[in-house]
C-alpha cells in the first residue's frame, strides 16, 4: 500500500475539468486524506488546454509533486502535454471518443473509456466529470458510499432525480474501468487515512472566511486575478452579517471607500493583485498619515504590467514596503498556508486598529487558488481586538477639538468615530496638529513624522517567522515565504538523505522586518538559499539590507510563472552546496549564478 | 437643537477674501441647522483645492482626502454608519477631472450623500490651469493661446447617468444655494449640486457680475417640472448650462442601501462584529 498518490485532470477549460476535480477531491476529503491542489489555467474564458492536479496523502503536505500517477485526459492535447510527467507505471484514463493514444516512448497504460458517451447516454454530456471521477475512485478502490454522499450534496438541491443520474454517472464509469483493469489497482491501493476531519479549501475562501471572523463588514473591490475568489465569497456572507460589498469603478475607488468605511467605524477591506496595489498607493498614503486602520489583500501574480495574470509570482514585495511617496508606517503580512490566510486576516485587521495603520496582507497566486486540505480551525482563537477605539467622550470646557492625534508614549492616539458626541476634529492629508488641524510648524511636524514612523517599533505580530531549525550549523539555511514552503520542506528530505543538514526558515512579517528573529539563523548557517518565485530577489534583498549576511546569501529565482518542484530545489540546493565545498577546497571564490 | 453659528469652528478659512467657497461654507452650515442636524451628526468629506479645504471650516466630523477621492470615501462613510449625514464636497478639477469616474458612478449608485461641487472654472489652489469647466478659448497659464477643449457639461452627463437629484446654484445666491442643500441632504439618493462659486484670484472671466448677467435661476420660470429628466435636459441645452435651481428630481427610485439586501437602518459601525460559535460552524461547513 502507498501513503501518497498524484491525480490529474486536463481537458478544454469550461469543459467540467474544474468539477471533476471538485468532487473527486471532496470525496477523498471526507476520508480524511490530506489534499493539495495545483491549478494550471490560462487567462482564456473558455477553451485553451487547463489541467488540475491533486496530491493525495496520508500525511499533511503542502507542495505539488513532481510526478504523475494517474492522468483523466478529455483530448488528445492533455495526454500529449502531460504524459511526461507520468510516472513508470502510471495509468492514463481517457476519453475514448477521441480514440487516445499513447505517446511514443511513454510507458504509460492507457484505459480508454467512453465518458462522453456513457454521460450522452445518461441525458447530457455534462455528465462527463461524473463518469471521469466514478472511473478514477474506482480505480483507486475507495468505497463508492462516501463518492456517492459527496454526490449528493452536491446536486441535492436540484432534486432526487438529478442525484440519481449522477451517481448512475459515476458507477458507469467505475464499472467500465474495472473491466479494462481487471478491477482495482493494487499498485494504486492507497493506506487508509487518519479519518479526522480537515477543511478542504482554496487561501482565499481562507481569507474570506477569517474576514467575516474578524468583523469585516463592508468590502469594496475591483475584480481581477486571483483575487476575486475573496470578493465573491463575501458577496455570499457578508449580507448575513448585516454588511455588503460594493464592487467599485476601480481600485481607486475601492481603497478610498474602504477608508473612509473604516473611518466611520466598520472593518472593511480590499483586494486586488499588482495593477490595482499599484493604484492604490497614493490612498494607501493617506490612510498611514491620517492614521485610518485599513486592510488590503495582494494576491501577488505575474508582473509587471498586466504580466502574466494568471500564473505564480511574488514580486510585488518591495513594491508594497515602499510603495506610496512620503514615509508612513505600514504592516505587511505573509501568510504561508490555508490556516494562517484565515488567522492573518483575523490578525491584519487587529493589527490595523490596534496601530491605526494600513496592513497589506500579501498571498501568491498559488496559495490563493491552489486548494488544500486544513486543520479545523478554532473558533476560540478569535478575537476581535480594536485597539484604543473610543465610543464615549467626555464634555470639555473650553469647547477644544478631541485630539484624536494625541502625542502618546506609543505613539498610538486615541479614536473615535463619527457620531459620537464630543469627538469632533479633524482629518487630513495634510501635516496637521493633534486635533487633525492643518499645520506647517517644523517642530509639529518632527513630532507627528516621529510619531507615527515610531508606531511600529514595537509591534506584536503572532510567529513573524516559522522556524524548522534541527541543527546547530547547518550546511543550508533555506529560506522562503507564502506557498514555497511545503516544497522546501520536501527538498529538504532529499537533501538530509544526501547528508546535506538544512534549515528552513519562512518569513511571514515582511514588514517591519523581524531581523532579531531571524538573525541568530543567518548567524548560524554556513550558508542561506533563499528562494523567492521572482527576477531580483527582493526577500534576499530584505535580509541584506536589514540582517546583512551578504557574503553567505545565495539567490534561488524562479520568475517563469510556474512554482517551485521539489526537485528543482533539492538540485539546485546540491549546486550551491557543492560549489560551496569546491570554494572551500580551492580557496578561490566561485561566483553563484542566479538561478 | 443646534444652530447654525455650532456648525462654525474657530479655523479662519485661507480662501483668498471674496472667493466664492465662503459662501459655500455659510450655506452648508445653515442647511445642517436647518435640518435639525446636531454637529456630530454630520460628516464632510472632501476632495483636494481651494475648496477641499471646507471640510475644516466647518465644525462636524470631516476629512480632507486626496484629489478626486471625495466621493468614494464618503460612500464609505455613509455605508458604515447611514444614521450620519454625508456632505461630499471638492472643486471642478476634483470632481470633473481627475475624480470623474467616481462621480458619474457615485451618480449610477445612489448612494444617500449630497456632492457639492464648487465649480469655479479653473483650478485655484495650483493658481491657474484650465479646467474641464473652462470654457473654449478660455486663456490659463497651462492654455496660454486660449483651451482648445470643449467645456464639460456635468449636469447634462449626471443626468444621463442616471442621477436621482440634480441641482445647480450660485455663491451670491446664498438663500437659494441653502435651500437646494436642505433638499439635497433630505433626498433620498445620491443629491448632485454644483455650485458657481468665482474664484476672484484666477478667473477674470467667469465673475460674479457675469453669472449675474447669464444665469437663468429657475425659481423664475413658470411651469418648470423638476420631475421630467427630458425637459430638465432641453432646459440645461438652452440654457449652456447657466441655469440655477432644482433642475430635476426622482422621487421614485431608492437608495442604494435601500436596494441592499437585509441592509439596515442603523449604523453598520454601532454592530457587534463577533459572529458566534454556531454561525462559525455554518460557514466552516461548506468546507468540509
Ligand atoms: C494626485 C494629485 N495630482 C495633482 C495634485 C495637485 N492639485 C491640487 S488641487 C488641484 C486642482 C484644483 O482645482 P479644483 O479641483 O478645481 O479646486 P479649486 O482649487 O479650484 O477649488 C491639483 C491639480 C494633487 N494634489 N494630487
Ligand atoms: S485662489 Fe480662487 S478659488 Fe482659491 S481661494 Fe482664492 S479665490 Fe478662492
Ligand atoms: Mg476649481
Amino acid at each position: 500500500m502507498i501513503s501518497q498518490l498524484s491525480w490529474k485532470i486536463g481537458g478544454q477549460q469550461g469543459e467540467g475539468v474544474e468539477s471533476t476535480d471538485r468532487i473527486f477531491s471532496t470525496a477523498l476529503n471526507r476520508l480524511g486524506y490530506y489534499l493539495y491542489g495545483y491549478r494550471h489555467f490560462s487567462s482564456r474564458i473558455k477553451g485553451g488546454h487547463t489541467n488540475n492536479k491533486i496530491r493525495i496523502s496520508t500525511s499533511p503536505i503542502r507542495a505539488i509533486s513532481d510526478d504523475l500517477d494517474i492522468l483523466v485526459a478529455f483530448d488528445q492535447e492533455s495526454i500529449d502535454l502531460n504524459a511526461h510527467e507520468l510516472c513508470q507505471d502510471g495509468v492514463i484514463v481517457a476519453d475514448a471518443k477521441f480514440n487516445p493514444t499513447v505517446p511514443e516512448g511513454s510507458s504509460a497504460k492507457l484505459f480508454a473509456v467512453p465518458i462522453t458517451a456513457i454521460a450522452e447516454e445518461l441525458g447530457t454530456s455534462l455528465m462527463k466529470n461524473m463518469v471521469a471521477s466514478g472511473a478514477s475512485w474506482a480505480l483507486l478502490g475507495l468505497p463508492l458510499e462516501v463518492f456517492n454522499k459527496a454526490v449528493e450534496e452536491e446536486f441535492g438541491r436540484k432534486g432526487q432525480a438529478i442525484v440519481d443520474k449522477n451517481v448512475e454517472a459515476v458507477k458507469r464509469g467505475a464499472e467500465y474501468v474495472l473491466e479494462l483493469a481487471g478491477g482495482p489497482l493494487e499498485r494504486f491501493k492507497l493506506e487508509p487515512a487518519d479519518g479526522k476531519e480537515k477543511l478542504f479549501m482554496i487561501g482565499n475562501d481562507a481569507i474570506g472566511l477569517g474576514a467575516v471572523a474578524a468583523g469585516c463588514r463592508i468590502m469594496s473591490a475591483y475584480p481581477i486575478t486571483p483575487a476575486s475568489e475573496i470578493m465573491e465569497y463575501l458577496i455570499k456572507k457578508l449580507p448575513k452579517f448585516g454588511g455588503t460589498v460594493v464592487q467599485t469603478e476601480d481600485e481607486i475607488a475601492a481603497i478610498t471607500m474602504a477608508i473612509g468605511a473604516n473611518y466611520a467605524g466598520v472593518r472593511t477591506m480590499t483586494a486586488s493583485a499588482g495593477p490595482g496595489l499599484s493604484l492604490m498607493m497614493e490612498a494607501i498614503g493617506l490612510a498611514g498619515m491620517t492614521e485610518t486602520p485599513v486592510v488590503i489583500v495582494d494576491t501577488q501574480r505575474g508582473g509587471p504590467s498586466t504580466g502574466l495574470p494568471t500564473k505564480q509570482e511574488q514580486s510585488d514585495i518591495n513594491a508594497l514596503i515602499y510603495g506610496t511617496h512620503g514615509e508612513i508606517p505600514k504592516i505587511v503580512l505573509a501568510p504561508s498556508s490555508i490556516e494562517e490566510c484565515f488567522y492573518d486576516t483575523i490578525q491584519a485587521f487587529n493589527l490595523a486598529e490596534k496601530y491605526q495603520v494600513p496592513v497589506i496582507l500579501a498571498t501568491d497566486l498559488q496559495l490563493s487558488l491552489g486548494k488544500q486540505s486544513c486543520e479545523l480551525l478554532d473558533y476560540s482563537k478569535i478575537v476581535i481586538d480594536r485597539g484604543t477605539l473610543v465610543d464615549e467622550v467626555p464634555e470639555r470646557e473650553d469647547g477644544s477639538l478631541f485630539k484624536r492625534y494625541e502625542l502618546t508614549e506609543n505613539g498610538v492616539s486615541p479614536r473615535v468615530i463619527p457620531g459620537v458626541k464630543n469627538g469632533i476634529h479633524h482629518v487630513t492629508g495634510v501635516e496637521h496638529d493633534e486635533s487633525g488641524r492643518p499645520s506647517e510648524s517644523p517642530v509639529n511636524r518632527q513630532k507627528m513624522m516621529d510619531k507615527r514612523l515610531g508606531k511600529l517599533d514595537k509591534i506584536q505580530v503572532d510567529n513573524p517567522i516559522h522556524v524548522q531549525a534541527p541543527h546547530q550549523n547547518p550546511d543550508l539555511l533555506i529560506v522562503g515565504m507564502g506557498s514555497t514552503g511545503g516544497t522546501i520542506d520536501q527538498a529538504r528530505e532529499r537533501l538530509e538523505d544526501e547528508g546535506i543538514t538544512t534549515n528552513h526558515i519562512t518569513v511571514r512579517l515582511m514588514h517591519p522586518f523581524p531581523v532579531e528573529e531571524i538573525q541568530p539563523y543567518l548567524e548560524q548557517a554556513k550558508q542561506v538559499v533563499v528562494l523567492e518565485n521572482n527576477a531580483t530577489g527582493q526577500l534576499a534583498g530584505l535580509i541584506k539590507l536589514n540582517a546583512g549576511y551578504s557574503d553567505k546569501l545565495v539567490n534561488m529565482l524562479k520568475y517563469d510563472g510556474t512554482p517551485f518542484l521539489p526537485s528543482e530545489v533539492y538540485s539546485k540546493c546540491l549546486d550551491v552546496h557543492s560549489q560551496a565545498a569546491l570554494e572551500k577546497q580551492s580557496g578561490e571564490l566561485v561566483k553563484h549564478g542566479n538561478f | 437643537m443646534a444652530t447654525f453659528k455650532e456648525f462654525r469652528n474657530n479655523i479662519k478659512p485661507n480662501w483668498c477674501p471674496g472667493c466664492g467657497d465662503f459662501s459655500v461654507q455659510a450655506a452648508i452650515q445653515r442647511a445642517a441647522a436647518n435640518v435639525g442636524l446636531e454637529p456630530e451628526q454630520l460628516a464632510v468629506i472632501s476632495g483636494i483645492g481651494c475648496s477641499g479645504r471646507i471640510s475644516g471650516y466647518i465644525n462636524a466630523y470631516g476629512l480632507h482626502g486626496i484629489h478626486g477621492r471625495a466621493l468614494p470615501i464618503a460612500q464609505g462613510v455613509k455605508l458604515a454608519n447611514r444614521e450620519l449625514t454625508v456632505i461630499a464636497s471638492g472643486g471642478d478639477g476634483d470632481g470633473f477631472a481627475i475624480g470623474m469616474g467616481h462621480t458619474i458612478h457615485a451618480i449610477r449608485r445612489n448612494i444617500n450623500i449630497t456632492y457639492i461641487v464648487m465649480d469655479n472654472q479653473i483650478y485655484g489652489l495650483t493658481k491657474g490651469q484650465t479646467s474641464p469647466r473652462s470654457a473654449e478659448g478660455f486663456k490659463t497659464k497651462s492654455t496660454p493661446e486660449g483651451s482648445i477643449e470643449s467645456a464639460l457639461s456635468p449636469l447634462e452627463l449626471a443626468l444621463s447617468s442616471g442621477a436621482t437629484f440634480v441641482a445647480q446654484s450660485f455663491s451670491s445666491d446664498l438663500k437659494q444655494l441653502t435651500a437646494l442643500i436642505e433638499e439635497g441632504i433630505k433626498h433620498e439618493g445620491f443629491s448632485l449640486i454644483n455650485v458657481f462659486s468665482p474664484c476672484v484670484t484666477f478667473n477674470k472671466v467667469n465673475t460674479y457680475d457675469w453669472f449675474k448677467e447669464n444665469i437663468t435661476n429657475l425659481d423664475t420660470v413658470e411651469g418648470y417640472d423638476s420631475s421630467n429628466r427630458i425637459q430638465a435636459m432641453t432646459k440645461l441645452m438652452e440654457t449652456g448650462g447657466l441655469l440655477t435651481g432644482l433642475i430635476y428630481q426622482n422621487k421614485e427610485r431608492k437608495s442604494y442601501e435601500d436596494l441592499v439586501p437585509g441592509f439596515r437602518k442603523e449604523a453598520l459601525a454601532g454592530q457587534n462584529p463577533e459572529i458566534t460559535a454556531e454561525q462559525f460552524n455554518q460557514l466552516v461547513a461548506e468546507f468540509r
